[in-house]
């Protein structure tokens, strides 16, 4: 028996990365999937994009664990898209208990260099598009008479990091998001929390755009290379872990959680 | 495989409620358990504590899933008592890499009337006595150079005051205190420390007159049925309490490799009790 057998999951930005491993980590503990990602570049940032076959491999391996998915190309910033995707993956699932926004762009730069066409995409896509989301889907959830919703923070949604403004902005922005809608939808059994990662092993993790800016920066601002430091002798986790912590939260043996603001940090916060 | 095979937990206050729970659940994953319980009455508790029927109680539940528990009658109080204790268990069992700073009572009274021996006995045994069982422990789990995980188990009120209970609330603020020094004392080794937050638990330690009449003191002899509205009103959840197991799920979690990465986090368990 599955830690969430028989419930249904909708994942965005699940072409790879974090969102792959939700999928297949979910269906692994018995769960079906509705995987969205807009497969597609958002200019301005720097690491490669997800691409449609990124999308059908995250198919290939959830279906290759004999678990259902339906996976849809969509923008979390396109209203509509998004909600047909939600509405015709729900009807072909049958339910909906499980939510995960962990759709997310990161793109980094000195506070002085951030353009407002930077800023405003961050901002559309890392919050406004797990409001979206969650306004979207939570009458499903509601109809189910209950559920799980774990929206993707970050270490930088807790504290501030440098050369992240509108990230750090953004996820901070997604606490509070994330807190609203804990209070407001207590009252139908659904439970919304965050996890707060530092460091991951994806392709967003490692931009290589920006290796030799990001030492840059911090040789023109050494005091601010500690804030990047993990409290663990750890240099970087595993998207796994982040979704060991989803699994944790999505699941029953959470029953009575909400409103938590959980870092998979290796105590990069607690510094 | 269980989510903690082969792995060896020290569980404080484990004769009953969410001690005795957490030693289940563990064992249920293919831990083996050091159990200790003071086993005995203490002068400022207004229930009844646990017997050493209970803590065989335990044993035999732990021993039915096939798992080894050493346990002993120990007082959290008393560090070199527990520290023997501690150190006999490892022994036996060959190794330690999870504890669970469970023990603690609860006693009720406004600060302005509440005696000293009251409050003394509270930070003596919610504080500092979480403090103690980290403390036996660390060497073990250092010395088995594998990290380890550490759970203090705090309380909605180690996060938010409620009247009539100042000095657990200040013992369990404490905890977190603790919890965040110790994590931080501890990274280089791999040794993770987080604590727990549970809203009201259905065990002996909440179902009592006492606790009643601290949620319903216009009645003179409140009862579980009269505690459960205003125990609901608390949580944002539609729930009037949460179950031992719902906190050992939590500990299970932080406790196994799937939390590796884990440190230095207050855990609600609180039905949304902090967020009212």
């Amino acid at each position: 028996m599955g830690r969430v057998e028989g419930k249904v999951a909708f994942i965005t930005g699940a072409a790879r990365g974090q969102g792959r491993s939700h999928a297949v980590r979910l269906a692994q503990e018995g769960a079906d999937i509705i995987a969205i990602d807009i497969c597609e570049a958002v200019p301005g940032v720097g690491y490669p994009a997800a691409t449609e076959e990124d999308l059908a491999e995250t198919v290939r391996q959830v279906e290759a664990l004999d678990r259902r998915i339906i996976a849809t190309k969509a923008d979390v910033r396109d209203r509509a898209g998004l909600k047909a995707a939600i509405d015709t993956g729900v009807a072909e699932l049958g339910h909906l208990d499980i939510v995960l926004g962990n759709a997310g762009i990161c793109i980094l730069g000195p506070w002085d260099e951030i353009t407002p066409e930077v800023y405003q995409t961050t901002i559309d896509i890392n919050l406004t598009g797990n409001w979206n989301l969650i306004q979207l889907t939570a009458p499903h959830l509601i109809a189910a008479g209950g559920g799980s919703i774990v929206l993707t923070s970050s270490a930088a949604g807790l504290k501030g990091l440098p050369f992240l403004t509108p990230y750090v902005t953004s996820k901070h922005g997604v606490v509070g998001l994330m807190r609203a809608f804990a209070s407001e939808l207590a009252e139908y059994n659904i439970r919304v929390n965050t996890v707060h990662p530092t460091g991951v092993d994806t392709p967003m993790g490692a931009d290589p755009s920006m290796g030799e800016k990001f030492g840059e920066w911090f040789a023109a601002h050494p005091k601010l290379g500690g804030m990047m430091v993990n409290m663990l002798p750890v240099e970087v986790t595993q998207p796994v872990d982040i979704s060991n912590a989803v699994l944790f939260l999505a699941s029953d043996e959470a029953r009575y959680i909400t409103s938590l603001a959980m870092a998979v940090d290796a105590g990069n916060t607690q510094y | 495989m269980g989510r903690v095979e082969g792995k060896v937990a020290f569980i404080t206050g484990a004769a009953r409620g969410q001690g005795r729970s957490h030693a289940l659940r563990l064992a249920q994953e293919g831990a083996d358990i050091i159990a200790v319980d003071i086993c005995a009455q203490m002068d400022s508790v207004p229930y009844a504590m646990s017997t050493p029927d209970d803590l065989a109680e335990t044993v035999k539940q732990v021993e039915a899933l096939d798992r080894r528990i050493v346990a002993s009658e120990a007082d959290v109080r008393d560090y070199g008592a527990l520290k023997s204790a501690l150190d006999a268990g490892v022994a036996q069992l060959g190794r330690l890499d999870i504890v669970s700073a469970n023990a603690g009572i609860a006693s009720f009274g406004m600060l302005e009337d509440m005696s000293e021996e009251t409050w003394q006995e509270m930070l003596d045994v919610n504080l500092t006595g979480v403090w103690h069982a980290a403390k036996a422990a660390i060497p073990h789990l250092k010395a088995g150079g594998r990290g380890g995980s550490i759970i203090l188990t705090s309380s909605a009120a180690g996060l938010m005051a409620y009247p009539g209970a100042g000095h657990y609330v200040s013992a369990k603020h404490g905890v977190v205190g603790l919890m965040r020094t110790l994590a931080l004392e501890l990274a280089p080794d791999m040794i993770r420390v987080n604590s727990l937050h549970p809203t009201q638990v259905d065990t002996p330690m909440i179902m009592n007159e006492g606790v009643y009449k601290l949620f319903r003191p216009d009645l003179e002899h409140p009862t579980k049925a009269d505690f459960e509205p205003a125990s609901q009103a608390m949580n944002a959840l539609p729930i009037p309490w949460v179950e031992a197991v719902d906190i050992s799920n939590a500990l299970l979690f932080l406790a196994s490799d799937e939390a590796r990465y884990i440190t230095g986090v207050t855990l609600p368990v609180d039905a949304g009790a902090v967020i009212k």
